[in-house]
């Protein structure tokens, strides 16, 4: 199991480098799309996958009974989950805007601010 | 529960969601935007002073003991940072008074503003690590918004630079955050420190220390990380490129001054004596190489944001106490003394309509002050004694000579000396050469609203002076400061210290 999440991040962090190495900017955020997602289920790897198991408590003890999955990899995902929906949803405005102010799609026609 | 810790964060999102609710009144935000500027200074001072008499305050959310909530702790490197942060968001409160143009309060500047100082302040003071991305994502999200306020074309190219080299630096840093917990089961920074101390020596910990390098490498600009800034930074107005030039890049270096010396300290001979140290050296040089080159003021102080960051971290990668207190120093003067020079930038459109060199000139006959204000922090960034700057470079330089670390105390010396030819480059073109002949005429002569930017303008440039001339204060503090972070046992036991 951890193989094939190791495997499928591994994956998905090398699509969202190449989205991102094109020169339209609509794949550059949809690069940045995949890669906070591989971000997310990396942790959800990392942490550790426990199939079926809950993390609850029975009624009348005072501890989990067996092992359990870990639910703080979930909250800190959850959480990741939000503010990237956010940012990205700010991105896609910006690069609508952005079309619309620049009138073209493509990154080398951006070069006026750097030096 | 330490209430000291929670209200420097408060007071500006407060003052943020304050600002929201009045959207439509703009006077009233003014107001609300300079009291909460002067609240959260007059926070921040109590919360250093407590911290420098009681040691190191820490505050458990919602009262679960320290590895399983989140904490807030304020050493002496969190409180002074939180102090600037303080002293920058009341100056720039005041400057935005003058500045701002009603287009920009209408689109919620002042919302955006706070909101971005509550996130900086918190990933100040922090303790967990997760927690230290949330507050990167506040501050950062908010400085979006400010960046694209107006909407000009040259705004929405640096955005997008921006946007995107700031979403791949959260994805790095939420890629190593993840990792890290695999790795040791914990995220509060004090527990990692004991869980990966205990450790043996290991490969992943290395490689989870570079992928933070990299993360918070890109927020500071570190080389070779750096090309998102001079894009950016002088392209929204310039009270917003001044919060952003004096703090948000120090954000990223307080994250590598936290990490890297409280948690990564396994490997000091790779992470610090090779990386950094090589990572600050060409930082150091390849800014100030750029500075030199370009002929726009806000591009000049853009360049040298990114060749002053080189200073700090060669005083983190040093690794001495002298070298980390000269590393403090230099973030606490360097955020003082380049906001003001950003702020001063601003005046000189004021005059002129221009941040071209070429367009500026006369400054030094129409404006004498101003050239007197400009000084004050040029010269600070360039290093000559008594001013801030003097110390703060010959800190690190000595801990440099001290530990035969030539090759960067020369670097340091040689980019010390560039700094000045590009500090007086501004000088001699924008304030001592005449008019150009095709100039428009002065126009800021009579500006009625001219005292209030010269206000923050000239308080910055006497804190710059203050520090200069007392120096031993300071300094005493930026070694107290060093000796806190080079030993963190004491940061340890403050925040699991009631739990264990």
């Amino acid at each position: 199991m951890e193989n094939l999440f190791a495997f499928v991040v591994g994956g998905l962090y090398a699509t969202a480098l190449f989205m991102m190495l094109r020169r339209s900017i609509v794949k550059l955020v949809i690069g940045l799309i995949i890669l906070s997602n591989a971000a997310n289920l990396l942790i959800f790897t990392s942490g550790g996958l426990v199939r079926g198991a809950p993390p609850l408590i029975p009624e009348g003890l005072y501890q989990p009974a067996g092992t359990i999955a870990d639910p703080l990899p979930q909250a800190l995902i959850l959480t990741a989950i939000v503010i990237s929906f956010g940012v990205l949803a700010f991105a896609v405005v910006l690069i609508h805007r952005a079309y619309e102010v620049i009138g073209a799609d493509d990154v080398n026609n951006m070069k006026s601010t750097d030096s | 529960m330490k209430a000291e810790v929670i209200i420097p964060i408060l007071i500006p999102m407060l003052a943020g969601a304050l600002c929201l609710i009045c959207w439509r009144w703009r006077l009233v935000q003014r107001w609300i935007s300079v009291v909460s500027g002067a609240g959260l200074l007059l926070a921040s001072l109590v919360l250093l002073h407590r911290v420098q008499t009681e040691g190191i305050q820490v505050a458990h959310m919602g009262s679960w003991p320290a590895p399983y909530g989140i904490t807030l702790v304020a050493d002496l490197l969190g409180a002074i940072m939180v102090v600037v942060t303080g002293i920058i968001g009341l100056a720039v409160a005041v400057y935005s008074l003058a500045t701002m143009s009603r287009s920009h309060e209408a689109f919620g500047y002042y919302p955006l503003l706070h909101l971005m100082l509550a996130g900086v302040a918190g990933a100040f003071l922090t303790g967990d690590i997760f927690n230290l991305y949330v507050w990167f994502e506040i501050l950062l999200i908010a400085s979006f918004g400010l960046m694209i306020l107006g909407g000009e074309r040259a705004q929405m190219e640096g955005a997008i630079k921006y946007v995107t080299l700031n979403l791949i630096s959260s994805a790095m840093f939420l890629t190593a955050v993840g990792l890290l917990y695999g790795y040791a089961g914990t995220l509060n920074m004090a527990d990692l420190a004991v869980k990966l101390n205990g450790a043996e020596q290991s490969g992943l910990v290395t490689v989870i220390a570079m992928l933070f390098l990299v993360a918070f490498g890109i927020k500071a600009a570190a080389f070779p990380l750096f090309f998102w800034l001079p894009a950016s930074y002088h392209t929204p107005p310039v009270a917003i490129s001044a919060v952003f030039a004096g703090l948000l890049t120090k954000v990223g270096v307080y994250a590598l001054f936290r990490v890297f010396s409280l948690i990564f300290v396994q490997d000091t001979g790779f992470t610090h004596g090779t990386v950094l140290m090589a990572m600050g050296i060409f930082t150091m040089v390849t800014g100030v190489l750029g500075a030199a080159a370009q002929f726009e003021v806000r591009r000049i102080l853009s360049f040298h944001i990114i060749s002053q960051i080189g200073y700090m971290l060669v005083g983190l990668a040093l690794f001495t106490p002298l070298a980390v207190a000269g590393g403090v120093f230099y973030i606490f003067h360097h955020i003082i003394v380049k906001t003001n020079l950003f702020l001063v930038s601003g005046v000189m459109y004021r005059y002129h309509g221009s941040y071209d060199l070429a367009k500026l000139g006369g400054l030094y006959r129409s404006a004498p002050w101003l050239a007197a204000l400009f000084l004050i922090p040029a010269m600070s960034l360039a290093g000559l004694p008594p001013l801030s700057g003097f110390f703060a470079k010959f800190t690190v330089i000595k801990a440099g000579v001290l530990e035969g670390h030539w090759l960067m105390v020369a670097m340091a010396l040689i980019v010390g000396l560039l700094t000045l030819y590009s500090m007086v480059k501004i000088w001699a073109e924008a304030f001592w050469k005449g008019l150009p002949e095709d100039a428009k005429s002065l126009r800021g002569e009579r500006d009625p609203h001219l005292y209030v930017l010269y206000a923050p303008i000239a308080g910055l440039a006497l804190i710059t002076l203050t520090i200069g001339f007392g120096a031993e204060w300071f300094v005493q503090l930026a070694m107290a400061t060093a000796e806190q972070l080079l030993s963190p046992a004491g940061y340890i036991e403050a925040v699991l210290g009631g739990s264990q």
